[in-house]
């Protein structure tokens, strides 16, 4: 009402005020979509909370989160912890300088850039994945060159390797559109500041631009990190029957019918994706998300 | 010069990474052996077979009515949330769009998880309309991300304008917000599209045992073997949309020709 007082005071005549009250009660264009949140996602998550806190006989209990300890469980937390940092900080390593570059190149627009990263997404992602077992088996593509080159054969599939590689390959693009959003709006001005004041091409880096895209950088971390560490898909496809992550750990917990169970640990999984969540919060205040794309 | 051959080779390097596994399935799509371990020979029977197996197109076309239905509505939902959105106040604004990162940043397996919860919560059958329902929800932030920037650009005062001139407000909606804002809609229809289509984890989760998406279809399938078929479908998928792009593409840069010259 407040807003609305204000906006009649500053208005002449009383019909212009009337549609100022129009610009202002778009409001309730927000009102279905408030709803449908609250439903589909406040609502469910305090029922994972409540299933992950209660047992069959919906008492309260901690039994389903201290099920974490169990050393099945705990290996399967501690080896998907070990493997999303690797492929975390390789997609880093991958996409940095590739978001560099195609910065530099100025292509027409960034859509097309954009385009070439999501395309992938058209072939099923689980079969792009089931692709990456034709390349890396005993007789796959990668030890068919090999042989070529008479170099000996490379066991890689049906190993955490393989598990950390379809992690990167399935994730890379998360990490490189956000980083490149941040550096095409880096201002040109500061750098060439930075250049005019001395500073060489390390120093321009170190101080300037990885600092400005510090935002770009903990959205992309984010981004693949909280995907690789929960993915019950790839392990099963990369990793055959053998490695088993947290991720297959809940699933199968849910197709065997233990949802207290399965929500037990999916609260634990929620600490470490909160915990990524509040550290992103924490740098992407200005832009509100709208860096991600 | 080296420095931008290495460049050069850096970028093809990585989408050399990128499109190879597909590359590997479009091969697939023609090998005559039904194993994908070894090479049978060049066929185009799988493509043939395709249109016969019924369990495969009845997936396809789920899978596409799932799609194209759930990125519709959650391009509405979305488009006018961000409106409203745009004009609110600081501290509501960024509670929703709190809420709106949510399904993007949370785990797809936890999110799945959490909607078959409330489905079953209600008595609610899991089946088509119970994916619908999840792939609106996991849909609509990637389309209020596409359309906010776009709005964050937009002159407040033309909106004003054009009701000054006598337009109601819908129909200055219609002629001076939405052509404004519409390439930033228009992406988030498509990215919520390609999110629906390659989704597996939610619709595993949410979809019951009575219908398949493509996704799910292929999941079952990861143990005893894809079917050849379903390698000429996802070749078939790729290609369309690849061409489509390159179409959509040319024509944008034959638009902007005669502008230029002006």
């Amino acid at each position: 009402m407040n807003v609305l007082n204000k906006l009649t005071r500053h208005t002449e005549n009383s019909e212009r005020s009337l549609q100022n009250t129009h610009v202002n009660n778009v409001k309730w264009l927000s009102f279905p979509y408030i709803i449908w949140m609250s439903g589909f996602i406040l609502v469910p998550l305090v029922l994972i909370i409540f299933y992950g806190l209660t047992n069959k006989e919906n008492g309260f209990t901690f039994d389903n989160i201290t099920l974490i300890s169990d050393p099945i469980n705990r290996q399967a937390l501690f080896l998907a912890l070990k493997l999303s940092l690797f492929s975390t900080a390789i997609c880093l390593l991958l996409a940095y300088p590739l978001a560099i570059i195609l910065n530099k190149t100025k292509m027409k627009s960034n859509s097309f850039i954009v385009l070439i990263l999501i395309l992938p997404m058209w072939m099923n992602f689980l079969l792009r994945t089931i692709a990456w077992q034709n390349i890396l088996e005993k007789k796959g593509v990668i030890n068919n060159i090999l042989a070529f080159f008479h170099l000996p054969a490379l066991n890689i599939i049906n190993t955490p390797t393989a598990i950390i590689l379809g992690m990167v390959y399935n994730f890379l693009p998360f990490m490189v559109l956000p980083i490149y959003n941040v550096l095409i709006k880096i201002d040109k001005d500061v750098v060439n500041a930075a250049r005019d004041l001395g500073a060489n091409n390390r120093q321009t880096f170190m101080k300037i631009i990885f600092p400005l895209s510090l935002p770009g950088v903990i959205s992309g971390i984010t981004m693949v990190f909280v995907p690789s560490l929960t993915t019950f898909v790839i392990s099963t496809i990369l990793g055959g029957s053998k490695i088993i992550l947290i991720g297959n750990v809940i699933e199968q917990q849910f197709r065997l019918g233990n949802w207290h169970t399965g929500s037990g640990l999916s609260l634990v999984l929620m600490i470490f994706i909160l915990f990524s969540m509040a550290i992103l919060s924490k740098y992407d205040k200005e832009s509100e998300g709208s860096n991600l794309w | 010069m080296v420095k931008k051959f290495v460049e050069r080779s850096y970028i093809a390097l990585i989408l050399i990474f990128l499109y190879a596994p597909i590359g590997i399935l479009i091969v697939l799509s023609f090998n005559a052996s039904k194993s994908r371990a070894k090479w049978g020979g060049f066929t185009f029977h799988w493509y043939q077979e395709l249109f016969h197996n019924e369990a495969i197109m009845s997936a396809l076309t789920t899978t596409l009515i799932i799609a194209l239905s759930s990125a519709f509505i959650a391009t509405v939902l979305g488009t006018a949330a961000a409106i409203a959105m745009n004009g609110m106040n600081k501290t509501p604004r960024t509670i929703l769009m709190s809420i709106t990162n949510i399904p993007m940043l949370n785990a797809d397996i936890v999110t799945g998880i959490s909607l078959m919860l409330v489905f079953v919560a209600l008595k609610f059958t899991l089946g088509f309309t119970s994916v619908l329902l999840s792939h609106i929800t996991f849909n609509i932030p990637y389309v209020i991300l596409s359309v906010m920037p776009k709005l964050r650009q937009l002159n407040p005062h033309t909106f004003e304008a054009a009701q000054d001139l006598g337009a109601s407000p819908l129909y200055a909606f219609f002629k001076v917000i939405l052509p404004d804002i519409f390439p930033g809609v228009l992406s988030g229809f498509f990215l919520a599209f390609t999110m629906s289509l390659d989704d597996f984890v939610i619709t595993h989760f949410t979809k019951g045992p009575e219908i398949n998406t493509l996704s799910t279809k292929i999941y079952t399938e990861v143990r005893k073997g894809i079917k050849p078929e379903i390698y000429a479908l996802s070749t078939i998928m790729f290609i369309t949309v690849l061409l489509l792009l390159v179409l959509i593409n040319r024509r944008g840069t034959e638009k902007k020709v005669p502008l230029r010259k002006v």
